[in-house]
């Protein structure tokens, strides 16, 4: 069974699922941050992959996909950093990335790859789920990979319903009109968002991504969902961090308790 | 011509392998309603009565076809300059930003948000903005400010906000991004003015529908002229190839008519510093549409160079990686320095001093056979007055 779906049946509340780019701040401390992401106590790994021009994100996660690249990461020396991760990481891993690297890659030897080394999901943003379909659905699952999509503010409930019914791991709530980055606190205008999805029921379970930086607002995600997803405050912790092990634990359970 | 050969856009956006939409989620709602709008806004007639009408009063359209005898002598053939140098704005852009002005009131919008390189675009769109009373910002890459400064201060002068894109190389690919995530930020009220033939699907086709008004003028205009409305060449630069779609859209599925797409060699097409796309580039996804662009190994984009900044950008519009594709298009890398002087002598030969982009379709002259009876018509996208520094510091005229 896909480790993200036994995640989800033993646990329905308050799951965590924390992103980083890979080959940031160092090009080796890809493996490092994620037993320290595992070590504090998070759900789910996100692995991001590192892009060029990824138009989805904001400064932070721009700035540490820059680095990571003139670091040196590509998808083939992430594939190299995992190689034997699962003697060490045993909760469930995402890569998340944007499309052309992967197509460079060549998306059936990518998605062979990341069954080789244990990686249970994917999350490509510019992926749409028409293209999905028609392309790559049968490859994902002939490789036990859990595909997962975005839904917006803006999302129809039509789509929402679309989306749910080609999902098989979980739904990524983005949790407000806007491209990655931690802003203060959560409005009325996204309560009343998430309160509509609520309402529909889905049969996939939730994670609420994009300004969740702490615990107050990882609670408020998790009272609407089944949790949250942080990204760019991690980064931000990463980023100026000199004891990445310790500083990572530390922010992980300052989030969680 | 069997139905497989036919060059147009099929229901999903795709000419043949390219185009596509590969978007975030949140994109989808705006892309979506502009693809289930477009076409039936632009039949109505309501629609083509405002737009023709600003292409023909506030335009100048139809802009002359004129045939340019010196440089005909020069090269022996009859060749004939499409004069999209005289539109309004100095360029084919407004031709493109007046259709989507429209599209966009049609449609609700309240602010305009457009990309610009070398400022042609921006200038462009900060132009119908004012003509429609809206608000409007444009993304420019700091590097392109810098060395556009002219542009910027017409944009602003027009009452546009100019932001400084600082991502990345902080030149045209950048600005595109900056002005994707802004529309992810402002989904509602919001229209993004695409400025070529790129992007997601309805966009290269939308955009290659405003253009094409420059094929539909070349054929009647030709005819009065030579009694055919098909030349034997078209040429025209490349960058994204709004303006080649436009010169090229009604002659794509005449077989008889040759479609030369002039791109940018930079320093030379192996030199590390090219934007000559289709020379150097590989299949792959560059700003919401599959298509021919330039990247590294592990599908990073590569940053690319051209004197020209119009022509300054790694990827093609997806009908374009088609043509070159199926062996439709010919395509010509032209080197700067080439460029400048087909650029300096279109200015002795026949007092026109072209922009450097288009300079870049008068040196494909050298670099493509043809025949002495052959008519060509070169389109020459727009005028020199944007680019006099850039002579001015190439000096040798
Ligand atoms: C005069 C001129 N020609 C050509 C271009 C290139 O654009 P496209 O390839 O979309 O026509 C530009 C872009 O700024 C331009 O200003």
């Amino acid at each position: 069974m896909n480790r993200i779906h036994k995640l989800f049946e033993n646990k329905k509340d308050r799951v965590l699922s924390i992103y980083f780019t890979a080959g940031f701040p160092k090009l080796e401390d890809t493996l490092p941050i994620m037993e320290a992401i595992q070590a504090g106590g998070a759900d789910i790994i996100e692995v991001g992959v590192p892009y060029s021009d990824p138009v989805a994100d904001g400064p932070t996660i721009q700035d540490s996909n820059m680095i990571a690249l003139e670091n040196g990461i590509s998808l083939k020396k992430i594939f190299e950093q995992l190689a034997g991760f699962r003697d060490k990481i045993h909760i469930p891993v995402v890569l998340m990335g944007y499309l052309n690297p992967i197509m460079q890659y060549g998306m059936e030897a990518f998605c062979k790859k990341c069954q080789e080394v244990g990686v249970d999901g994917l999350i490509l943003p510019d992926l749409p789920m028409q293209q999905y379909i028609d392309d790559y659905k049968e490859l994902f699952e002939k490789y036990g990979l859990v595909n997962t999509f975005l839904i917006s503010p803006q999302t129809s409930e039509k789509r929402i319903r679309e989306i749910d019914e080609n999902t098989s791991g979980f739904i990524y709530m983005v949790s407000s009109h806007s491209i990655t980055g931690a802003k203060a606190g959560i409005s009325e205008e996204q309560i009343s968002y998430f309160d509509r999805v609520k309402a529909l029921n889905l049969k996939n379970p939730k994670l609420i991504g994009f300004g969740i930086s702490d615990s107050e607002t990882f609670t408020t995600a998790s009272n609407y969902s089944n949790g949250a997803i942080i990204g760019s405050a991690f980064i931000k912790v990463v980023k100026d961090s000199k004891n990445l092990s310790e500083d990572i634990q530390r922010y992980i359970q300052s989030v969680v308790n | 011509m069997n139905e497989q050969q036919m060059i147009k856009v099929d229901e999903k956006g795709f000419y043949g392998k390219f185009g596509g939409a590969y978007i975030p989620e949140m994109l989808h709602p705006n892309v979506e309603e502009l693809r289930e709008n477009y076409e039936s806004i632009m039949a109505s007639k309501e629609f083509q009565d405002e737009f023709r009408g600003l292409l023909k009063d506030y335009v100048g359209r139809p802009t002359p076809l004129y045939f340019a005898s010196r440089l005909s002598e020069k090269y022996g053939a009859k060749i004939y300059l499409k004069r999209e140098d005289l539109c309004h704005t100095g360029a084919h852009k407004v031709n493109n930003t007046i259709g989507q002005i429209i599209l966009a009131k049609k449609l609700g919008k309240k602010r305009i948000i457009a990309e610009t390189g070398a400022g042609q675009h921006g200038v462009a769109t900060a132009t119908v903005c004012a003509l429609m009373g809206m608000d409007c910002t444009i993304y420019m890459g700091e590097i392109d400010i810098a060395r556009q400064h002219p542009n910027v201060e017409r944009m602003k002068i027009l009452g546009a906000q100019v932001v400084p894109a600082t991502s990345g190389s902080k030149t045209l690919k950048d600005a595109t991004n900056e002005a994707m995530r802004a529309w992810i930020n402002n989904p509602v009220d919001t229209h993004y003015i695409i400025g070529s033939v790129v992007g997601p699907h309805p966009y290269p086709e939308m955009v290659a529908r405003f253009q094409s008004v420059i094929s539909e003028e070349i054929k009647w205009q030709l005819k009065e002229k030579e009694g055919t409305e098909n030349p034997d060449l078209v040429i025209a630069c490349v960058g994204g190839g709004s303006n080649a779609a436009g010169a090229f859209y009604h002659y794509y599925n005449t077989p008889g008519v040759r479609l030369v797409a002039a791109e940018a060699g930079g320093l030379g097409v192996n030199s590390g510093k090219t934007a000559a796309t289709t020379a150097k580039g590989t299949p792959g996804i560059l700003h919401g549409s599959k298509t021919i662009l330039m990247q590294t190994e592990d599908g990073q984009v590569v940053e690319p160079h051209s004197i020209s900044a119009g022509l300054d950008y790694p990827g093609i519009g997806p009908v374009h990686a088609h043509l070159f594709d199926v062996g439709r298009g010919e395509f010509v890398a032209v080197e700067d320095k080439d460029a400048m002087a087909a650029g300096i002598e279109l200015s002795r030969l026949e007092g026109i001093i072209p922009a450097i982009e288009s300079a870049h379709a008068i040196y494909a002259l050298n670099l493509i056979e043809y025949s002495k009876d052959d008519v060509i018509v070169i389109n020459l996208s727009g005028r020199g007055d944007k680019d006099l520094d850039t002579y001015i510091k190439w000096g040798k005229y």
